[in-house]
Order: structure tokens, then C-alpha cells, then sequence
């Protein structure tokens, strides 16, 4: 298993041909209090860099980008009555959707974990 | 100090938490500061404060099987109690005829008491829609003036008086481009819009049907033209750019944006919620824009917010007034103005009309007030608003700069709002503490986390309202309670502790929100 990440902080779990796609710590610590989540329908087609879920927090509703493409094959139904799971635990628990990759060629574009820290500590 | 509850003490709070007196009331009350239940909770629900005679009759059985079997829950109040309600409430409110309202993107902006004067006059303030046109003249030549003011002011071709409100002029805007794309056969869906842009820019292109895509800034937090260029092409129906923008910043290539997109068949929509900043010193119609909103609440001085409708007439290009909504106020050869109707557009030759904004021909009372600011002020005193809006929003930033982080304070001078952000606070301390602390001044806030380009922004907008001693008063409040939070002052984290409520729970709020009075909860 390998975690990848964009430059709109979301991070990419991909397990097989399955990507299971949150956001990261350091965009929920941004966000603050998330307070809903808006989550993409499973079974729909997503192109990468399309904005397929919604983050509300007290302070912003912010759009997800899918960091590939592929179909939704499962949305993290739990989200719906804890959003805040978000914030307690970005990395694991409050994870978004799982994608079924159509091209994992995508993945080489994005940031392994060492070139994300970067990333985010030049912000 | 607040005038309302300087203790900030209430019931809940008990005796112990910082009332500042050992006096217990027996109410609840304190002193002439009220708590005041919700009208449900004041008489009793089976009460009714007016006499009304018992249902029946051909109505009640008309009803059939929706007849109520218990009566609602209803507020039992009676005349009295019901004035009194409300009139409590209010002394509660804080409003643009109590103090300053910074709140930068919105154009508080003190209503002028002869705007109401002339708008409570019986002949506009008494006409209906429906009444026959020949008994309203004077109001369609008020309408008229105010679109001639209007046309001249920005340059433009013609101009759509209907739309309600700010983004209701956007939509107007986007659906006569889109009508001009018809016309021309084209197919173009995409709608760019830049980073910066109000909220509402994105979400109206989307309901007009099209697809949003966003053009980046720059590090002065412009538009970045060579992104647009690049995104630019045959499916790209238009642009729209607010100028000045959201951080407060003129756009000075607009021009060049315009010429830009023109040069690829796309048109330009302007959010002209910030015309107040350059009214009477830029037309929009020399920076080649096709359509933009004005709001009337905004630049114009009618009420806003809770206190009073929205208006949002649009101004077009030559390219694009042939599609322009009816109705609208033509003068014609009897030197009369007259309302053009679907039953005369075609007699002045106006067939390409995309349809209607709303049901009849706008805010009456708006448009009045409008007028009334315009020419009270004529135009040199419009210059002179610009001028002053923009001075005041540069003597914030230049007067707070030393405290508070200013993103693009060296770039130049700010227009009409100026931006500042939490970005060298200590730890632990960050906007919100300053806009709560604000409340315990006595202040209302300015915008905070917005535009959202800027991380912990805060919008100041002092308008041309101001005066210079008021400006004082709240720089220094402003400066005071930037220092508490630069200076670790962690007291500031339970601001506002003078308010009639202190920090509320937001997160709670907005995930578990209460939005129905039950008789029973629980």
C-alpha cells in the first residue's frame, strides 16, 4: 500500500486497483469544525481533478478534487452523522470515497509523503 | 462599552461568573436589559390575542379531509404583549443607526432620512403594479431618470431595472449573454470566473446552466491574465470579474482582460458590487464591460440586510442591451416615459428579449430612494462619495497596518475596503478573537475569513459614512484589541464577555442546529 498527495490536500490510499481518498490533516486543521460532509453518488464516473465532494466547516465550504479518475465505489457513510470525524482523525477514519482506478498512471503525478510535508511547510 | 448589558450577566450564569453585583433579581431581568422568551413562551397557546368569529360554512367543508382536527400551536399573545415582544427584541439588534458596520464586501452605508422622505410621498409610495399606466406617470419618469443617471454613470448602452438584487443582476447579466450566444449559434458553456470572486459568481453561472471554471491570482491578488489567456477559447461564453475586487484591489488590466475575451467571442460581466468605490471617477463602459449589476443597496444608500429589499438593475453593452428583459422605461416621441411590455416591445423594435427577470418592473421603492441619493448629491458629490470611500478604507489600513498583517498592504493603496489577516498573531490566537473582541468594544465586526484567498482575512469597509472622529474611535478599538491578542492576552479567547451573549457555539450550531420551537422537546 502506498498514500499519495495533491496540492488541494487531499491524500490517496491505493490498495490493489481501489483508492481510498480523504483529505489531510493539515487541510481539516485549516478548515476547522467541519460540520457536513457532501459526498459523491457510488457508482458515478469521476475524472481527475474534478470537484466530487464538499467539505463545510464553521468557516468555508470547500470543494474535494478526486486526485484520479475511476468510478465511486464506496462513500463513507458514517460521515453523515459524524462529520467531525474529519478533524479527529483525517488520515483514517474520516475518509471520503473509494475510487476503482482507470489509469493508474495518475498516481505518478502526485506527492509522495516526504515532497507533501515539503509542500505544506513552504505554505 | 456596549450599551446594552454592560455586565453581560445572564440568568443562566447564576450570581457567581463575573456580574460585577451580588444583586439576584427575581426575574431574570437586570436592570432594564431583558431576557426576553420566545413569543411562544409569553401567554398561553390556547389563547388567542384577537376575537375572531367560530370557522364554518362552505369554506371550512370546501376543505375536506385537510380540515385541522386540533387547532396549531400558535403564539397567544395579545396587542401589547406582541409590541412589546418585539420592540425588547429590538433594542437587542445592532444596526446601521446604532454604530459603524465594517463589514467589508457589504457596503453598510447610512440610509439618508430624505431617501425615505421622498419615497413615503403618496405617489410612490401608494402605486400598484396593476394600476393603469396612465396613473402612474410620475413614477415611470422617476424610473426613467434613475436609468438615465444610471446609463451615464457607467457608460453604458441601456439598462435592466428589474432585478432584485445583487445576484439576481448576475443572473439577468448571464442570461442575456447566453441569449446573444443563441442569437449568434454558438455553442459556448463555460463561464470563467476568477479566485476572488463573491461566492455568488460561481453559484449564478452554475444555475444559468453553465460550467464554472476558475482563473487563478496573482501574488497582488489580481486576476492573472496570462492564466486566463490560457483557458480562454471557442467554448468559453463569457467572464465575470468583480472591480474592484474582493480583497479590495482595482483590477488595472481590466481593458486588457476585456479586449482579451472579446477577441474570442466571449463577453464580460462585471459584479458591480463595488461601484461605490469608483462611482463618478471609472466608467465600466470604457473598461469594456458588457454587463454588470448594481446594487442599488450598496453604492445607492437604500436599505440593506434585514432592513429592506435588494435592487439590482444591470447595465449592457451595445452587444448586448437587444436581449435585455422587459419591462423597462423607454421615452418616446410624446417626450413622456412609458413602460415597454411584451404588448409594445415589438413597436420600438425590441424583439429579441430573453424574457422576464420577475413579474413586474423592479424595486419602486429602491428605485426612489436611489434617485433621491443621486441627486442629492449630484456629480460631483458621487465623485466626492468615491473619493471618501476610498480614503477611509486607506486611513484604516494605514492607521492598523503596524498590528495587523495587511496581505497586500504594499502593494499600494486599497480601494474601498481594506484587508488585513491574522497571519502574525501568536499561536492560538487568530480572527476570530479579534472580531469577538470587537463586540466587547462595542463594534460590530467587519467580514472575517472572507474573501477566501486569504487565510484569516478580515474586510473592513468603513464607507464614506464615517467621519473622521468615528473612524478614530474604531481604529482604536481595533488596535486595542490586536495588541491583547499579539500580546498573548488569553482573556481574549472568551470575547465577547460584555455582549448579552458570550462566544457562541458555531460548530454546534451548524451541526445540530434548532430550528423548530416544539411544545415538548425531549
Amino acid at each position: 500500500m502506498s498514500r499519495f498527495f495533491t496540492n488541494d490536500h487531499e491524500w490517496i490510499e491505493v490498495s490493489g486497483e481501489v483508492g481510498t481518498v480523504g483529505i489531510t490533516d493539515y487541510a481539516q486543521g485549516q478548515l476547522g469544525d467541519i460540520t457536513f460532509v457532501e459526498l459523491p453518488e457510488v457508482g458515478s464516473t469521476v475524472r481527475k481533478g474534478a470537484s466530487v465532494s464538499v467539505v463545510d466547516s464553521v468557516k468555508a465550504a470547500s470543494d474535494v478534487y478526486t486526485p484520479v479518475s475511476g468510478e465511486v465505489v464506496e462513500i463513507n457513510e458514517a460521515l453523515g452523522d459524524a462529520p467531525e470525524t474529519v478533524n479527529g482523525d483525517a488520515d483514517g477514519a474520516g475518509w471520503l470515497f473509494k475510487v476503482a482506478l482507470s489509469d493508474r498512471g495518475e498516481l505518478d503525478a502526485l506527492m509522495d509523503e516526504a515532497a507533501y510535508s515539503a509542500y505544506i511547510a513552504g505554505l | 462599552m456596549s450599551a446594552l448589558n454592560p455586565s453581560g450577566w445572564q440568568p443562566s450564569m447564576g450570581d457567581a461568573q463575573g456580574s460585577g453585583s451580588e444583586l439576584v433579581t427575581s426575574s431574570g431581568d437586570r436592570g432594564l436589559m431583558f431576557e426576553e422568551p420566545l413569543s411562544f413562551e409569553i401567554g398561553a397557546l390556547d389563547k388567542c390575542g384577537v376575537d375572531m368569529d367560530e370557522p364554518g360554512g362552505e369554506p371550512v367543508a370546501a376543505l375536506g379531509a385537510f380540515l385541522r382536527k386540533s387547532a396549531p400551536d400558535l403564539p397567544g399573545l395579545t396587542e401589547p404583549e406582541t409590541v412589546r415582544h418585539y420592540s425588547r427584541l429590538s433594542r437587542q439588534n445592532y444596526g446601521i443607526d446604532l454604530g459603524p458596520f465594517p463589514l467589508g464586501s457589504c457596503t453598510m452605508k447610512h440610509n439618508p432620512r430624505l431617501n425615505e422622505k421622498l419615497a413615503r410621498l403618496p405617489g410612490f409610495a401608494d402605486v400598484h403594479p396593476l394600476q393603469p399606466p396612465t396613473t402612474v406617470r410620475g413614477a415611470f419618469e422617476a424610473m426613467d431618470e434613475l436609468s438615465k443617471w444610471l446609463i451615464a454613470l457607467t457608460g453604458m448602452a441601456a439598462v435592466a431595472m428589474s432585478p432584485k438584487a445583487g445576484a439576481h443582476g448576475e443572473l439577468c447579466g448571464l442570461l442575456c449573454i447566453r441569449a446573444a450566444h443563441d442569437h449568434a449559434g454558438e455553442a459556448r458553456d463555460v463561464i470563467l470566473v476568477p479566485e476572488s470572486a463573491h461566492g455568488t459568481n460561481p453559484a449564478t453561472a452554475a444555475f444559468a446552466g453553465f460550467k464554472v471554471e476558475s482563473i487563478p491570482a496573482t501574488a497582488s491578488g489580481r486576476v492573472d491574465l496570462a492564466a486566463m489567456k490560457a483557458k480562454l477559447g471557442p467554448h468559453v461564453a463569457g467572464v465575470m470579474i468583480t472591480n474592484p475586487n474582493t480583497c479590495g484591489l482595482f483590477e488595472p488590466e481590466m481593458k486588457a482582460i476585456s479586449d482579451t475575451v472579446h477577441a474570442v467571442g466571449g463577453y464580460v460581466y462585471c459584479d458591480g458590487a463595488n461601484f461605490n468605490a469608483i462611482v463618478g471617477k471609472v466608467r465600466p463602459g470604457d473598461l469594456g464591460i458588457d454587463a454588470m449589476h448594481i446594487n442599488l443597496h450598496k453604492t445607492f444608500s437604500t436599505p440593506h440586510g434585514g432592513g429592506g429589499p435588494g435592487s439590482g438593475p444591470v447595465v449592457l453593452s451595445e452587444a448586448l442591451c437587444p436581449f435585455a428583459p422587459l419591462p423597462f422605461t423607454v421615452r418616446t416621441g410624446d417626450g413622456e416615459a412609458h413602460l415597454v411590455e411584451e404588448s409594445n416591445a415589438a413597436a420600438i423594435g425590441h424583439t429579441l428579449a430573453f424574457g422576464r427577470m420577475t413579474a413586474f418592473h423592479g424595486q419602486m421603492g429602491m428605485f426612489t430612494r436611489a434617485l433621491t441619493y443621486i441627486l442629492s448629491h449630484g456629480a460631483d458629490g458621487l465623485q466626492q462619495v468615491a473619493e471618501d470611500a476610498v480614503l477611509n478604507a486607506n486611513y484604516v489600513l494605514r492607521s492598523c497596518d503596524d498590528l495587523l498583517a495587511a496581505p497586500f498592504g504594499s502593494a499600494g493603496p486599497c480601494m474601498h475596503e481594506a484587508l488585513f489577516s491574522d497571519s502574525n498573531l501568536p499561536e492560538g490566537f487568530g480572527t476570530l478573537d479579534i472580531a469577538k473582541g470587537l463586540i466587547d468594544e462595542g463594534f460590530h465586526p467587519m467580514t472575517v475569513y472572507f474573501p477566501l484567498v486569504v487565510k484569516g482575512a478580515m474586510l473592513v469597509e468603513p464607507t464614506e459614512t464615517e467621519s473622521k472622529a468615528g473612524l478614530d474611535r474604531f481604529i482604536a478599538s481595533l488596535r486595542h484589541v490586536a495588541r491583547r491578542a499579539l500580546n498573548g492576552d488569553e482573556t481574549l479567547h472568551a470575547a465577547p464577555v460584555l455582549a448579552p451573549r458570550r462566544r457562541l457555539d458555531e460548530t454546534l450550531a451548524a451541526r445540530k442546529p434548532v430550528l423548530v420551537w416544539q411544545r415538548d422537546p425531549g
